[in-house]
């Protein structure tokens, strides 16, 4: 906005108040020829119907007046012409900027007592453990479930299997930058009946009885996996290979899920929590530990 | 001229309203055209690529601006949830704006990279696979609806002369852009992106 443009917009802002208040003024004034108050007038509708000369109440008429006072009193103390911030020196971004310092004087001795802990031993603090509990509901429930439960494609945080390792400092690095996993896809490679031992194989890893014949043939093709699942099929947390062997199945563990799994491949992200910043990553991480922790 | 005046002659009426109307537009509306550009401030938006702004428009058509607002207040109970508050440049390519008025799910405007793509493939398809409490309606027809990639060259036409910056190459390239996409990739693509621009900060130091 020019100077001009504000000096017009500040100059018709207050003429409309004004203009409002002389509005008030011309109607209710006394004219000649007026009838008296409570008398009838000469406007007569439908053949009969008469109007009374009611003005409107003194009190009514003051509040109009007040109005416009109270309309130039904002003028002055708030932004409301053109480039005039107002007296109080109000904006939004600073009222924000307030109440953010007031939570930073309200919250940050609550934080800075749990800075420098370790994540373990936040894990047995029951004050941190509520917090984290906070911050799991508004930020993580969405995919690992109110619970932490997970379902299919995003992990179980309660067991004790984890895909990148369950140490505190892991889990912090997990949360901060996130995990990206992926099982490329099979199918095209190894054929479908290809697809069909891998899986028995797999399978038979957790302990589930499958043909022997499939077994021994997706043994052979397993080669292809141990690059990442290792060659006892334990997973690697580096890359964030699954384990397994214990019957612990991040897509679901069901025949086709497996099939699904070796024949398209999989792809799992784990966001970045970074925003989030190191304290609460912290009290978050404490959190997600104390989840797989024995009682 | 008497009150009495003004209330019998229709004309005289008419008029009158329109010249208070037309006072009260010019004052409040072109004083914000005018400031329009200085109110945007130093940030600077990068304009949706075409799979996105077709994601943009089924956000649209799906009505998701119902139920979730695209509009971060100043408020540190809003940036503690969501993320910094929004300021208008970020809606600037919006025909129409995404503000929204009423909350019943989570505000948006900050969605982008929050969750995966596959994360966002199974709660389109039906919240409750993802989110058990969740009582948002399932979009399944979304992953079996190709997208016309004539007509997304023809809508980037249009924005462009509504004064999204696309270049030549980008109307060009955009029916190659959304070939073979379906609406659901392009929505997840909309969402990926909302909110994600590098300029605004992060959460401590929201402006």
């Amino acid at each position: 906005m020019s100077n001009l443009t504000s000096v017009i917009v500040a100059v018709v802002t207050c003429l409309n108040v004004l203009a409002c208040g002389w509005l008030i003024w011309w109607t209710a004034r006394k004219r000649p020829h007026e009838s008296a108050v409570g008398e009838v007038t000469d406007h007569v509708w439908d053949g009969d119907l008469r109007e009374r000369n009611n003005p409107m109440p003194r009190w009514w008429l003051g509040l109009f007046f007040l109005s416009m006072v109270f309309c130039f009193a904002y003028f002055l103390l708030y932004p409301a012409l053109g480039h005039f911030g107002g007296v109080l020196g109000w904006s939004e971004a600073r009222q924000y900027q307030g109440e953010v310092s007031q939570a930073q004087r309200q919250y940050g001795p609550m934080y800075a007592a749990f800075a420098g802990r370790s994540v373990p031993e936040l894990a047995k603090d029951p004050k941190a453990l509520a917090l984290g509990r906070s911050l799991f509901v508004n930020n993580c429930i969405q995919c690992h479930g109110s619970d932490a439960r997970g379902g299919p494609g995003f992990p179980n945080l309660t067991d004790d299997d984890w895909l990148y390792g369950g140490e505190p400092q892991t889990i912090v690095q997990t949360i901060t930058h996130g995990r990206e996993g992926v099982m490329p896809a099979w199918g095209a490679v190894i054929g479908a009946q290809g697809v069909d031992e891998v899986a028995a194989y797999v399978e038979s890893l957790s302990g589930r009885t499958v043909p022997a014949a499939a077994v021994a043939a997706g043994k052979e093709r397993f080669t292809l996996c141990i690059g990442c699942h290792g060659a006892d099929g334990k997973g690697n947390p580096l890359v964030g290979a699954p384990n397994l062997t214990d019957d612990i199945w991040l897509y679901g563990g069901s025949d086709a899920s497996i099939h699904k799994s070796i024949a398209e491949g999989r792809h799992g992200k784990m966001p970045a929590w970074e925003w989030l910043g190191e304290d609460r990553i912290r009290l978050l991480a404490a959190y997600v530990y104390s989840l797989s922790q024995p009682h | 001229m008497s009150h009495e005046v003004v209330e019998r002659k229709l004309g005289v009426l008419t008029i009158l309203i329109l010249l208070v109307i037309s006072v009260g537009g010019l004052i409040e509306i072109v004083p914000l055209m005018i400031g329009a550009a200085a109110k945007q401030g130093n940030v600077k938006i990068v304009p949706r690529t075409a799979l996105q702004q077709e994601g943009f428009d089924i956000y649209v058509r799906e009505g998701c601006y119902l139920c979730h607002s695209q509009q971060i207040r100043p408020f540190r109970s809003e940036t503690e949830r969501y993320g910094p508050y929004s300021v208008a440049a970020e809606s600037q390519y919006d025909h129409p704006f995404q503000f929204g008025s009423k909350r019943t799910g989570p505000d948006l405007a900050r969605v982008g990279g929050r969750y995966s793509d596959d994360w966002h493939r199974i709660h389109l398809n039906n919240p409750r696979d993802v989110v058990p409490e969740s009582n948002m309606p399932g979009f399944p027809w979304l992953a079996k609806a190709p997208i016309d990639g004539e007509l997304t060259q023809r809508k980037l036409r249009v924005l462009r002369m509504l004064g999204t910056p696309y270049t030549d190459a980008d109307i060009a390239g955009a029916p190659e852009a959304v070939k073979g996409q379906t609406e659901l990739d392009a929505l997840i693509a909309y969402l990926q992106a909302l909110g994600t621009d590098k300029s605004r900060g992060t959460w401590s130091e929201a402006p």
